[in-house]
């Protein structure tokens, strides 16, 4: 029992008597899955393990999907084309979280962002752009700062030998200079 | 009101392993090909899924559901529950005059599903089912199966039966992957995996995405020369497997309030019989065949067993039930299989069945069960 508890009036229950409440069960589900990537990702991910970043382009609009797709979700038609991407691009938004999902205090601070990569042909003033969710090497303070914002990245890969054709082959993305 | 009618229909999948395409890729292939005709960014009003998580793998999966059938940023929404149901949720939208054309998809992957039998435990009640730990849950069936052939003198022969039936029509289905040249004797010396009823009687799995899209009167032509009416729909859900012991084993009172339902939205009064020319029903237990075409009235309670083994459900006999092969040969896509029925029946009302093409039908009855463990169905009425 933390401190904070013993504040509050009434009687502690320690686990063991909680569950001798008539009718409390616990129960947890055995659930397992495979998850297929489909030949559009899985080839993005082979490309992860070479060290390439690969979008592909929808024939109707023109919008180049990162991660990519086999179908753009806008026109409805199956993409076509692949194209390399440049590792480089701004740091639309980020964020600095400080608890765990069970809003616990975490002893360093985690700082993931979108990143929107410089990809030709982007419009700008559109909402929707190629980029990657990931972790971003960077001071926390930076995010608090505001300065994180718009600053220019690159990838940070995995030494080669260790890439295993997954998203996780990029470490993070970090400050270019 | 206006009538409400199917424009549309596309398919991917019917194998027992799909690992060269992810879910979404499924997805897309199915509503690509329903939308031959239709662009879904501009002519259709509203997207219905039919899916649910712990099939899926993925909490709140509705969330996953716009992108790869057209739905982004449209008004888009999920069913938790078999894919039927959503075409009964789009019917009503057409029917309330908001929405002209709505779209309904609904994928199974089992394949992906490492502990099927796990994800079955946890749809059992937690304080009266799960603790007896009654090892394969299909077990419902078995009770249902027992009360039934009971209370109509059906002998385990007519069981064997549907699977001969079914397992061989599914032979000029190329859905049908499950399809088999079997005989009854065959069937009879194999052993029983759930008693009464041996494995080519409980329909195994495959991994399926199926799309309809269903418009209101006034814009069917814009899309095809050859739309089937959904002339009435119902759906109904007993006690469920929340109260076990309340469900009247032996009977599917479901099954028999969604078709009270569907005829009465049809405005059939009675001769249901006269208004259909063949039917897809639930078949992912050979019990459930007859079972079902006793409860849509389709057959005189204690009388379907007998016609089948007269022969009337045959491919060429009087009422032709599953002529597909059902779901014993086709297999179940968890919650696209009334989706499977009505693309069958679908296909065989525009005359594209292929090999199993029917002559001269023009009236379709579809009905579904959730499958174990349960009590939900939907009964459609169809016509071309």
């Amino acid at each position: 029992m933390n401190h904070s508890m013993k504040e509050v009036p009434g009687i502690g229950l320690k686990s063991s008597e909680m569950y001798s409440l008539i009718g409390l069960l616990e129960d947890r589900p055995k659930a397992r899955y495979d998850f297929s990537a489909g030949p559009t990702v899985s080839k993005f991910l082979l490309g992860l393990k070479e060290g390439k970043i690969l979008g592909k382009k929808c024939p109707r609009c023109g919008r180049i999907f990162v991660p990519p797709r086999s179908y753009c979700e806008w026109c409805h038609v199956a993409t076509s084309e692949w194209v390399e991407v440049p590792q480089t691009g701004i740091i639309h938004t980020a964020v600095v979280s400080y608890i765990s999902a069970k809003r616990q205090r975490l002893e360093k601070p985690e700082v993931v962002g979108i990143v929107r990569l410089d990809v030709p042909g982007y419009k700008d003033k559109e909402y929707e752009f190629a980029g990657l969710f990931h972790r971003i090497c960077i001071d926390p303070k930076l995010v608090v700062t505001g300065e994180a914002i718009g600053m220019r990245v690159k990838v940070r890969w995995k030494p080669k030998e260790e890439r295993k054709a997954s998203i996780l082959d990029i470490e993070c993305f970090e400050p270019i200079g | 009101m206006s009538r409400v009618a199917i424009v549309g229909a596309g398919y991917y999948g019917f194998k027992p392993q799909t690992i060269d395409l992810s879910f979404q890729d499924l997805m897309f292939e199915s509503s690509s090909r329903a939308y031959a005709s239709i662009d879904p960014r501009k002519d259709i009003d509203a997207f219905v899924d039919c899916q649910e998580d712990m099939w899926e793998g993925i909490a709140i999966a509705d969330e996953f559901a716009p992108e790869p059938i057209g739905g982004a940023l449209r008004p888009t929404f999920t069913v938790a529950g078999d894919g039927l149901q959503g075409i009964a949720h789009a019917y009503m939208m057409i029917k309330s005059g908001y929405f002209d054309v709505v779209a309904v998809e609904s994928h199974g992957k089992p394949s992906e599903i490492k502990t099927l039998q796990d994800i079955y435990r946890f749809a059992l009640d937690p304080q009266y089912i799960r603790p007896l730990e009654p090892g394969n849950p299909l077990f419902y069936a078995g009770l249902d199966a027992v009360a039934y052939i009971k209370r109509n003198n059906v002998k385990r022969e007519h069981l064997a039966m549907v699977a001969v039936k079914n397992k061989n029509n599914g032979l000029r289905n190329e859905r049908a992957s499950f399809s088999t040249k079997i005989t009854l004797d065959e069937v009879l010396d194999s052993r029983f995996s759930i008693y009464p009823m041996s494995k080519y009687e409980i329909a195994p799995f495959s991994d399926a995405s199926i799309t309809f899209v269903l418009s209101s009167e006034e814009n069917v032509r814009k899309f095809t020369d050859t739309p089937v009416w959904i002339d009435g729909i119902g759906f109904s859900t007993e006690t469920g497997s929340g109260a076990t012991q309340w469900h009247e084993f032996g009977r599917m009172k479901s099954m028999r309030e969604a078709s009270k339902m569907a005829y009465r939205v049809a405005g059939l009064d009675g001769n249901v019989d006269k208004y259909v020319d063949f039917a897809e029903v639930e078949d992912r237990f050979s019990f459930m065949e007859p079972l079902t075409v006793e409860e849509v009235m389709l057959a005189k309670e204690g009388e379907a067993h007998k016609m089948l083994e007269k022969g009337d459900f045959c491919f060429n006999g009087y009422k032709p039930i599953n002529p597909s092969g059902g779901s014993l040969s086709m297999g179940v896509q968890l919650e696209a299989t009334g989706l499977a029925r009505l693309l069958e029946a679908y296909l065989q009302l525009i005359n594209k069945a292929g090999m199993h093409q029917l002559k001269g039908v023009s009236k379709a009855l579809v009905a579904t069960w959730r499958g174990v463990p349960t009590y939900s169905s939907v009964v459609a009425l169809l016509s071309a």
